[in-house]
């Protein structure tokens, strides 16, 4: 299964993928040959005594260099075609895993860190890559190898093959019973080693907690037993692989000195040609020197097993949202209902996030939703632009069903500016131009200047051609916000959906960005979520959310009177404990 | 506070750029502590090469010198096979020895210099100045802990022996060869140089291709990273194709400089080992004439012990040109393990300290005890005498300037004065410098210019550690540690028991989520924490702080929205752990801003405003601004 996944993914490379072995056998076949060639010429050649010793000598070095040669041509192939085939595999599951994960759902994404999809995409890739490459160049080689000489030995003489068949198969059992051990201890031996770089992250992000509480030395004693703990577990699962040497070489030995001692008494009873005796000992090291590669590469392959699950795991993960069949492309208006809502993240969790939920929202509506925190607000406002499927009941946006309408034109229509949003490397025009690619700068100006981004971003020297980096760490957080705010606009959404998205943003801002989106962009269906009562006092309506069921819906001054919830967070954000302001960029 | 710089993620590879110089100090580490252990290593890599010549030797002369003699003989005598058996029995066992006895001893060696080296870099890596951190990306840092050891790990284990058994090898083979003869060996030699050529040239073509490997991975790796983080973003903006494609892009250029570097990295085995027969071929002919006309004394005898010696002498040869790259891969990590050791340390020349103390008729003296009462101990530097200063938290800075490099303050002409028991709240925008006033007055970066004075005494004149314990501090993130929850909140004092623990945890208004925990206060928190809410995170943080005990404080408030009701058990533990301790606090709450004794306005580095609530409002500036999100 995992194999036919990853399998899969060698296409476009099928002919290299075939051929380097092809060309690793042939570079083995002319290698074997050689030293057969070698030894002709020193026992018919030097050693003989044929006439013309010279004539002979260059003939059988002509053959040599022949066989050199097209040893020579064949590895080289191999490699060619080897390096193409793995760096070409690698490329394809990149891709594949790079356009999976676009296929992802938010409920896809939850599942697996950013951490861990970039080591899948790059770490555990390239462990995929040299692997492939191993098994193509050197796997075939081994086993011909084997099969070659064993076969080469047997038709020299049956008995004398014995000792082989016996040398061999203890062989096979001792790494058989040690590559198993090892790799119990090698496992327990990264275990701890990811635990060990796990604890220096900790240590390098925290410093200063560190420092401020003077716990260097505490954090030296506790590393300084870890890295002992490691040390430890490191020594015994090496000792274990080294084990295998001695075992190896003295078989080898002893099959040398068996072969030389049955072979001397066969030769004196006629039963052996010396000749054949010489070829015998170099077939002895071919078959155990391709016994050790065997070994080799069996732990080469099982290290990179934990890999190929990692990364089958990503591209057999299926997406859990689909598009509809016959899907409608036209959003009618920004109006929303929700009706008999029910949504929990996992079918195993024993209460529903959403709990039974009845709405009904009118096109260009501005609506408020506060609530304390893990009230359902997000998830309530993710069904809108379908970003996750209801678990139960129906979401409506333009009186149709979110189901039945194209993704991408429901969600050019419905658009959310995230709570924990992103900017992309890049010029702040190029981050605008998400939201519609071929805005003018015009229109990126006024969107900016509607989330009153346009002040603080004209001030810049480079003014919209600022490269925002990676992470957006050179703008602060109000100002992120409030260029994420203008991308979304630059959508020119029938419902726009504002998650939290002023957190940072100084009250006053706050305010005059509400301001011109009633003044400015009025038939837009307007959705604030927010922590300020202050943000969301002016909405045709508030939603207050608690514990994932709607507690009241009203406007600021029923709310204040009839809501217990509302009137709690008012009277505390009015009373003193509120925020001063929040980061305070003006 | 200073930005961490982004990962440079297009640098390639640096270049090694005192090779020798590297290397001599990794072995001059290995050897320090391990001399025995690479003497005995030495001694069996002889004895090993020792055995391998004795066996092949007995290999050439066993049909000649010994089954030869014996066929056609009608009572053949197997004595002499038999003895010369059992002597290469012999040799056999002790190469076979030899050789597991240096396995043996290179495992301690290399696990030991690796875990050394790791103890070395932490400790070290502990001891650097916060600026360290600052400026240098963490995944550089923590690249020195996984890559760099790691490849060092295997050029130790394996590289480093195999050139020993390599260069023996190659020595006493050289010298039997021209025993031999001399023109033969020359021959070779010529031949090893043209191989070494060709390794140069190949090397250099696939080093350049690794080069671009490594930056088009980096570039790869940067991709992946922003769009894995932004992938929710992508979905709201349908802008999945178009990621793919500029995906695609930078994936065909991996593909491409993958594929050359592997491709010279992959020939250069064939090439050399095709060489290296050529050689022969040449040899045997060369020779064979030389014996034939009888010049230069070779014998065909000879002739067939120098052949064997050929193939015996490009093969170390080839393994020697194989190991070169992971030999220099692994010298540009320890080049970067060697820049970070070489990091200088945070300096201290503090020498006042912080005692406990007890007053007795009125006079401070010195206790081992805790007793709540602190003392700051001045010895004289130039009359040894001694003196106990009561440790109160009062805090003057002094027109102090500031600048994260000399050529740029950040700071300029701050003064504050703060007396014990004070609250100093500092507001302003986003980069005025309020977490940078609080990195100096726990001297995490030291000031350019002016004074800073903690109970009259200049900070500079105070043991570093002394100094941060009489500060506790309530960072922005809440950084918690892979350890238990009581574990955590002790790590602010380590000898508290677990009572003092528990109360501190109840005066951050911690206790009761805590013992709602599956394990209560032994449950175990994992990556920083991610399973606990914010305003969870920020009460441990406090709990922390809470059992340190410290006379003065630094909080930074967070920002990060929690709900209403858990910000009001926050605030309230914050207010708690102020009760009657020097605070400085950089706000965000307009309680904590009400509450306070002076508020500093900063902007751009300077105090622009100062006072308590009711007058700043009255000045209607920029405070006021603020506040009321009215401009005057």
């Amino acid at each position: 299964m995992m194999i036919k996944t990853l399998a899969v993914h060698i296409r476009g490379f099928v002919k290299e993928s075939v051929m380097t072995p092809i060309f690793m056998i042939l570079e083995v076949i002319m290698e074997m040959l050689i030293p057969i060639l070698m030894a002709m010429m020193i026992d018919n050649g030097i050693n003989g005594d044929s006439e013309n010793k010279m004539g002979y000598i260059i003939m059988i070095g002509g053959l040599m260099i022949v066989c050199a040669a097209l040893a020579l041509f064949s590895g080289a192939m191999g490699a060619i075609y080897g390096a193409k085939a793995s760096a070409g595999f690698a490329r394809n599951l990149r891709q594949a895993m790079f356009e999976r994960i676009q296929t992802f759902s938010f409920a896809n994404i939850d599942k697996y860190s950013t951490a861990g999809l970039v080591t899948r995409m790059t770490t555990d890739v390239t462990n995929l890559q040299n692997a492939y490459q191993m098994i193509l160049r050197i796997c075939f080689r081994a086993p011909v190898t084997l099969i070659v000489a064993t076969t080469m030995t047997m038709i020299i003489n049956l008995r004398l093959a014995s000792v082989y068949l016996i040398a061999v198969s203890f062989l096979g059992i001792v790494l058989i019973f040690v590559l198993k051990k090892t790799r119990k201890y090698f496992t327990q031996v990264f275990e701890k080693y990811d635990e060990l770089n796990a604890s220096v992250q900790e240590n390098v992000s925290s410093i200063r907690v560190v420092k401020a509480f003077v716990r260097e030395d505490y954090e030296n004693k506790k590393f300084n037993r870890a890295a002992n703990n490691l040390y430890r577990l490191f020594v015994r699962a090496e000792k274990m692989i080294v084990s295998v040497s001695p075992v190896m070489m003295l078989t080898m030995y002893a099959s040398i000195i068996a072969i030389s001692w049955f072979g001397a008494t066969m030769i004196v009873g006629g039963e052996l040609t010396t000749g054949e005796l010489t070829s015998m000992l170099t077939y002895c090291m071919n078959i155990l020197m391709s016994l050790m590669m065997l070994a080799f590469i069996f732990v080469m392959v099982t290290m990179s097993i934990a890999s190929a699950k990692r990364i089958e795991g990503v591209l057999s993960e299926q997406s859990t949202l689909t598009n509809p069949e016959n899907p409608d492309f036209e959003v009618k208006d920004g109006s929303i209902d929700f009706e008999n809502v029910y949504f929990s993240y996992n079918d195993t969790a024993e209460k529903p996030v959403l709990n039974n939920i009845n709405l009904s929202i009118k096109s260009g509506e501005t609506i408020g939703i506060i609530g304390g925190t893990g009230s359902s607000k997000t998830s309530l406002v993710n069904l809108i632009g379908r970003l996750y499927d209801v678990t139960d009941g129906c979401v409506r946006v333009g009186g149709k069903d979110v189901r039945e309408y194209d993704l991408e034109t429901l969600r050019d229509e419905v658009s959310v500016v995230l709570q924990k949003n992103v900017l992309f490397s890049g010029t702040i025009y190029e981050n605008l131009r998400w939201g519609n690619e071929n805005a003018t700068d015009e229109e990126c100006r006024k969107a900016c200047e509607l989330a009153c981004a346009d002040d603080f971003i004209s001030a810049f020297p480079d003014g919209y051609n600022t490269k925002i980096e990676q992470g957006g760490t050179n703008v602060s957080g109000g100002q992120k916000q409030r260029i994420c705010i203008a991308r979304a606009l630059l959508k020119k959404p029938k419902i726009l959906i504002l998650d939290d998205s002023t957190s940072a943003v100084d009250t006053a801002t706050d305010a005059r960005i509400r301001k011109a989106f009633a003044n400015e962009i009025p038939n837009t269906t307007k959705i604030i979520i927010s922590q300020r009562i202050s943000s969301v006092e002016n909405a045709d309506r508030i939603i207050v959310m608690d514990d994932g069921c709607i507690s009241g819906i009203g406007t600021h001054d029923e709310l204040v009177k009839s809501n217990a919830i509302y009137s709690e967070i008012y009277s505390a954000q009015t009373g003193g404990s509120g925020d001063f302001d929040r980061k305070g960029e003006a | 506070m200073a930005k961490p710089m982004g990962r440079d993620k297009t640098k390639p590879l640096p270049k090694v750029e005192n090779p020798m110089k590297t290397l001599k100090r990794l072995l001059a580490i290995i050897f320090k502590k391990y001399k025995f252990h690479m003497l005995v290593v030495l001694f069996t890599l002889f004895a090993g090469v020792f055995a391998n010549v004795q066996g092949t030797l007995f290999i050439q002369t066993l049909i000649d010198d010994y089954i030869t003699p014996m066929i056609g003989q009608p009572d053949p005598d197997f004595t002499p096979l038999l003895l010369a058996i059992a002597r290469v029995a012999a040799f056999y066992l002790l190469g076979a020895a030899a050789n597991y006895t240096q396995a043996r001893i290179m495992i301690y060696v290399t696990q030991g210099t690796m875990r050394d080296l790791r103890i070395q870099i932490f400790t070290h890596m502990e001891s650097l100045p916060i600026k360290y951190f600052d400026t240098h990306p963490h995944g550089d840092i923590m690249s020195v802990y996984t890559n760099d050891v790691d490849t060092l790990r295997q050029m130790v284990s394996q590289s480093m022996v195999q050139l020993f058994s390599s260069a023996i090898t190659i020595v006493s083979v050289t010298v039997s060869m021209f025993v031999l003869s001399v023109p033969l060996t020359l021959l070779t030699i010529a031949m090893v140089f043209v191989m070494m050529l060709v390794t140069k040239t190949l090397a250099s073509k696939s080093g350049k291709y690794f080069l671009a490997q490594q930056t088009d991975l980096g570039k790869e790796n940067g991709y992946i990273e922003e769009m894995m983080n932004g992938q929710k973003v992508v979905k709201v903006f349908n802008h999945e194709k178009k990621s793919v494609e500029e995906f695609r892009e930078l994936n065909e250029k991996l593909f491409d400089s993958s594929y050359n570097a592997n491709k010279f990295a992959n020939i250069l085995m064939p090439v050399n080992a095709r060489l290296g027969d050529v050689g022969y071929v040449i040899c045997a002919i060369v020779g064979s004439a030389l014996a034939i006309f009888g010049v230069t004394g070779l014998t065909l005898g000879k002739l067939v012990s120098f052949l064997s010696f050929n193939k015996n002498f490009t093969m170390p040869i080839n393994q020697v040109s194989q190991q070169f790259n992971s030999i220099v891969m692994a010298l540009a990590g320890a080049e970067r393990i060697f820049s970070l050791l070489d990091e200088k340390s945070e300096e201290d020349n503090g020498y006042v300290t912080l005692v406990n103390a007890e007053r007795k008729n009125g006079e401070l003296t010195e206790t081992q005890e805790r007793t709540g009462l602190w003392a700051w101990k001045h010895v004289h530097q130039a009359t040894g005498e001694v003196e106990y200063k009561e440790l109160r938290g009062a805090l003057v800075m002094d027109d102090v300037d500031f600048g994260y490099t000399d050529d740029k303050m950040v700071l300029h002409n701050i003064d504050i004065y703060a007396e014990p028991g004070q609250k100093i709240a500092f507001v302003g925008s986003t980069g005025a410098g309020k977490t940078t006033i609080t990195n100096l007055i726990n001297r995490f970066y030291d000031i350019q210019d002016g004074k800073i004075r903690y109970d009259g005494i200049n900070i500079n004149k105070i043991k570093k550690a002394d100094l941060r314990r009489s500060l506790g501090i309530v960072l922005q993130d809440t950084h918690l540690f892979t350890d238990t929850i009581m574990e955590n909140i002790r790590y602010g004092r380590l000898d508290a028991t677990d009572d003092e623990v528990i109360a501190a945890a109840k005066l951050a208004n911690a206790d009761s989520f805590i013992r709602k925990l599956p394990d209560g206060y032994n449950t175990v928190i994992k990556g920083d924490g991610g399973n606990l809410s914010q305003g969870q995170r920020q009460m441990l943080a406090i709990a922390r702080a809470a059992v340190a005990d410290p006379p003065a404080l630094i909080l930074d408030e967070a920002t990060s929205s929690i709900d209403t009701r858990t910000e009001k058990m926050v605030q309230e533990s914050m207010d708690k752990l102020m009760k009657g301790r020097t605070t400085f606090v950089i706000a965000h709450r307009l309680s904590t801003v009400k509450n306070s004794d002076c508020i500093m306005v900063l902007e751009q580095g300077r105090v622009i405003e100062r006072g308590t609530h009711d007058q700043l409002l009255e000045q209607k500036g920029k405070y006021y601004q603020l506040y009321t999100g009215k401009t005057a």
